[in-house]
Order: structure tokens, then sequence, then C-alpha cells
């Protein structure tokens, strides 16, 4: 057993194992790769799966990657194929097939699986795999068959109205797609406005009349405690203060958790997700993570925590299999950031981007007709948040800033003047951009 | 690979490399049929920054380590394996701006006539690019550094 060995095992099939596979390809041509992914699909890209819901685009544009990628990239794909369980000491994985995979490198890249929060008649197969939500009408929203599933429902019921349970991403963009569907949408959102993570108040206000525009009903500040059937098929979503809103499929869109279910009783340490250093390796030597599933240091705040967004999953993956292949690389830095358009209104919002209060210094620039905002906070001389509404060009060049913790004070009052760019910034930083010696995320 | 390098000294801050780009990018491949008609639709691949007397003309920078590639959830973003330039795939990319949101020279722009990103290809094919040949003052290069 021992002597077929992978020399690199690759758990997950989107965003971070495609970013490994590229890295370690960089270094090691010719080393086979496997690659283990429980949905039995070529690599497509998840955040797109508003957009074919929607039908703004076709199912061959879903691939985040050409056809022949696995076998350009001498990766064994082993499609539909769901690890169960890491043994770090002997270094296997189980499958559910009841195979072991002996490996010398393991990358866990297995991704976040949606949080479905409590709501009474909703039932699931188990809480454990509270993707499996058994009420008819009922879904998530966050892999290609939630997808389909949805469009399926539509087809064959042809319902009026839809629930959206969530006023973040996902719950914006499940709205944004049931709307270009037909549906009439109402968005219940916890807390007191639409993506509370993202935006400031009034970025949220703005974001708030695109929705209104768009004909979709809002309802923040609320929950919903229950849900009707009638006859096994949902009916309607019965708010916290006993209102109803009559539906015909409700979307559940919570969030994203990382999916720890495969490295439990491992001793790969874990808190919300796994834990990884600079350089992705978790706390057992040789083993890897990255993506959703992962967990590393917020180098705004310091703290490790899982910041769960598409280009960190591609650059921890990317880092992960350059180490894996025994190149050196580390994550520079690290912030959320999001660039979503709330129904044909398009936001950037990067870092601390709604911070106020000691410590923080705030610039602010709004042209209400325009319905254009912008947001730059800065700590000590140094961006750490920005936000843009409306208007978005050259967001980059502030996620640049933040990045390599530039000082602007001595740029302070043209960041938000209409020749902001960057003459505006030091002569120095100017050069390494312009210069093209590389930008690390 | 050759990339375009701005001279700031010498930049006078005409534009020409605007209008270069613009004609280049236009259907008819004609000034004037290009700014009267067809500028509406039309995004420069360039655009000239001026701070005071100094201005330099700015473009996508083709980065070794493109953090628009990395953030693209499209798969269009790409680069190009003989040529090293960096291109969005009109017919994939779904104009999410994630690759704006991203860029640290501000080099991605939102299409006009479609919404895709718009940004620099070197003019792929092009011996020297129109903005670099018809800069006046010859502020522009296209070399390999």
């Amino acid at each position: 057993m021992k002597s077929d060995r992978t020399k690199y095992l690759v758990l997950g099939n989107s965003t971070a194992a495609i970013g490994a596979v590229e890295a370690i390809r960089a270094l090691d041509r010719a080393t086979p790769i496997v690659l283990v992914s429980k949905e039995p699909r070529h690599v497509y890209s998840r955040p797109l799966i508003s957009y074919l819901l929607a039908g703004e685009i076709d199912e061959e544009r879903m691939y985040y990657r050409p056809r022949d990628f696995y076998e350009r990239n001498r990766v064994e794909a082993r499609l539909g194929v769901e690890a169960v369980g890491v043994d770090a000491r002997a270094r296997v994985v189980r499958t559910a097939d009841g195979a072991e995979l002996a490996f010398e490198k393991l990358l866990v890249a297995t991704g976040g699986r949606p949080f479905v929060p409590k709501i009474e008649g909703l039932s699931y197969t188990s809480w454990d795999d509270a993707r499996v939500v058994r009420t008819e009408g009922v879904f998530t929203f966050t892999s290609w068959d939630d997808a389909a599933a949805i469009a399926a429902h539509l087809e064959e019921h042809h319902p009026a109205r839809a629930v959206v349970v969530g006023g973040g991403l996902i719950g914006i963009k499940a709205a944004e797609a049931l709307c270009a569907r037909g549906l009439r949408v109402t968005i219940v959102e916890l807390a007191e406005r639409l993506l509370p993570l993202a935006l400031d108040r009034r970025a949220s206000e703005l974001a708030a009349r695109a929705c209104a525009d768009a004909g979709v009903e809002l309802v923040c500040g609320a929950t919903v405690k229950a849900l009707r059937s009638q006859g096994g098929r949902v009916s309607g979503a019965q708010l916290a203060d006993g209102r109803v809103l009559p539906c015909e499929i409700v979307v559940l869109a919570v969030g994203v958790v990382p999916d720890l279910r495969l490295v439990e009783g491992s001793g790969i340490r874990t808190e919300r997700g796994i834990v990884i250093d600079d350089r992705c390796r978790t706390s057992v030597e040789g083993v890897f993570a990255a993506g959703d599933v992962a967990q590393g240091r917020d180098s705004l705040s310091g703290e490790s925590r899982p910041i769960p967004i598409f280009p960190h999953a591609y650059r921890q993956g990317a880092v992960a299999g350059t180490n894996m292949a025994g190149g050196e690389a580390r994550l520079e830095s690290a912030f959320a950031m999001n660039s979503v358009e709330v129904f044909g209104l398009p936001t950037v919002s990067l870092g601390l981007a709604a911070a106020e209060g000691d410590g923080y210094e705030v610039l602010v620039r709004l042209d209400e007709q325009a319905r254009a905002y912008k947001r730059i906070v800065l700590r000590d001389g140094r961006i750490v948040g920005a936000l843009f509404v409306g208007d978005i060009d050259r967001a980059g060049i502030f996620a640049g800033l933040m990045r390599h913790g530039v000082d602007v004070s001595a740029a302070r009052e043209l960041l938000l003047a209409d020749q902001f760019g960057l003459l505006t910034l030091p002569a120095e930083y100017r050069k390494h951009v312009v210069e093209g010696e590389g930008v690390e995320v | 690979m050759k990339r375009i390098f701005a001279r700031e000294e010498y930049c006078l801050g005409c534009r020409l490399c605007e209008i270069n780009c613009l004609v280049k990018r236009s259907r008819s491949k004609r000034l004037i049929k290009a700014l009267r008609r067809e500028r509406h639709a039309l995004v420069p691949g360039v655009r000239v920054e001026e701070a005071g007397r100094v201005s330099f003309a700015l473009q996508c920078r083709h980065c070794d380590d493109a953090p628009c590639i990395e953030a693209c959830i499209a798969g269009a973003m790409r680069r190009d394996p003989g040529t090293g330039a960096v291109l969005c795939d009109e017919a994939r990319c779904v104009g999410c701006w994630s690759c704006i949101m991203v860029c640290p020279a501000g080099a991605v722009l939102r299409g006009k006539a479609r919404k895709v990103a718009s940004k620099c290809d070197l003019c792929a094919g092009e011996a020297t690019p129109p903005c670099v040949e018809g800069c006046p003052n010859e502020a522009l290069t296209y070399e390999e550094r």
C-alpha cells in the first residue's frame, strides 16, 4: 500500500482546488495529482449559479476551466466520490465507497455548506446534512444542483411568489434570478438592513432602493419562524411577528459555513474552519487546507477567521499548491472583499467598509442624484476599508493600497476627488504598480 | 514579455493615445467616424492621468501575478500562453466586476456597448500598439524590461 501513495491528493473541485492544481503544475509538470469530489461535475464556478438560473448564461459557460483541464494537467479526477474521513496518522483518506487513498501531501478544499436556520415546518434528512431539505419548494442556493432543482421546480409548478431568507450576497443573487424568471420576490433579512456585513447604512439604503425599483419587497429586522405547507409543498413563510408571507417557493440564503464533517476526529485543528497558517498548512504535517473550509489570518483585524470569498479561495489554493510541490509561498494579506450588483446597482466593498468610531477616520462622498456613494475608512494613515456604490471605477486601486498597507496621509484630500488616480499616490508606489513587478493579493 | 511603459517626463497630456485606442477599437477604424458616431459605445484601454503639470498614460500592466485572473468568477480573464498578455474572453465574462475590484492600477473598466470588462489587450498581432505608435513625444514605449 505504501508504495502507491499519491503524492498530491486534492479533496474538492472548486476554486481553491483548481488554484492548487495550477500552482502544483507550475512547479511539477509530471507527478500525477488525484482529485476527489463529491459532485459528479466538471469544475464549474459556484457564483455563476444565479446567472444560470436567471437564464443569462447557458450551461457551457458554467465551466470554470476547459473540458480538457484534468487531462491537460495530468489530474486523475474521481468525480462523484465522497471523501468521508481523514486518518492523519496513517495518512489515508477514506471514501464513501469504502476505498482508502494513501497520500503524501493532502489538500482539503471541500468548501462550505449552506447554513440552514432552525425553522418550524422545515424537514431535513438530518441536521448534519442540512443540504438535503425535504419540504417541497424549499431550497438552498450554493450549488449547481440547487440551481437545477429550483429551475425544475419553476418549470413544473410555475410558482408566482418567492420568499428569500437572507439579505446578504447569496440572497440578493437568488432574488435577482427569481425576479428574472418572473416571480414576485420578498427578501427577509434578520438585520435592520440589506447586506449588513458588506455595506454601511447609507449604502444599504441605496441598495434597498434598487431592490424596490425592481419590484422586490424587503422585510428587514425579521426572521422566518415557521414554514407553512399544503400537501407537503410550501405555501407560506410565517414571520416571528406572526405575519404570513404567502409563497410557493422559499430559498434559504442565510450564509455558508465551513463544512468540517470530513475532518472531525482527524486531529486536524479546527475552530470555525480548518485553521491554517500563512502557508496554508494545517496543524498536521503534510496536510493543507484552502478556500471556504479554511480559516486564516485576517490582516485587518489580526484574527483568524473564515473569509469565504472567491479570490481568496483561489489564492489560498495556489499558495497551498506551491508549498505542496516544494515551493515557497505565503499569503501576503487577506481581507473580505465583494463586488456585487444589486439589481443593476454596482457595489464594491473592501475590508472594514462600514467601520466607524474610535481610531477610524471616515471620508465620504455622496451624489444622491447619481446614486453614487463612496466611503473610505482610514486607520493610522492607511486605508482599512472602502465602499463604492454606483460608481465602482478604479475601486481596485484602493484594494491595492490596502493590500500593501500604503500610507496615504499625504494624498488624503484627493482620495475621493475626481482626479484621483495613481498619479495622486506616492511615486514609489506608482512605480511599483506600473513597472509590473507583480502585485500580490 | 513586451509591455507598454509611460515616461511621465515626456507626456504632454494630449490624450492622443486614448483617441488612437478608440479608433483601433472602433468598427470603422476611421478617426472622424469613430469619434462622432461610435464613441458612445467605446471605452479606451488607456487613460491619461493628470495632476498639476504632471501627466502619464496608464493601461493594464499585464501583471506577472495578476489578481484579476484569480478573482474572475467566470474563468474569462486568462493569460495568453503565447504572448503572456492578460486577456478577457468577452464571450465568458458575466460583468461581475471582480476584476475591477482587485486591479491595483484601476485599469479595468466597465464596457459600454456590452456588459463585459474592458481593458488593454496589447493589440495582439500588432508590432506596435497604436497608442505607442501615435504618441507625438515618444512618451510611450513598447518594450521588454
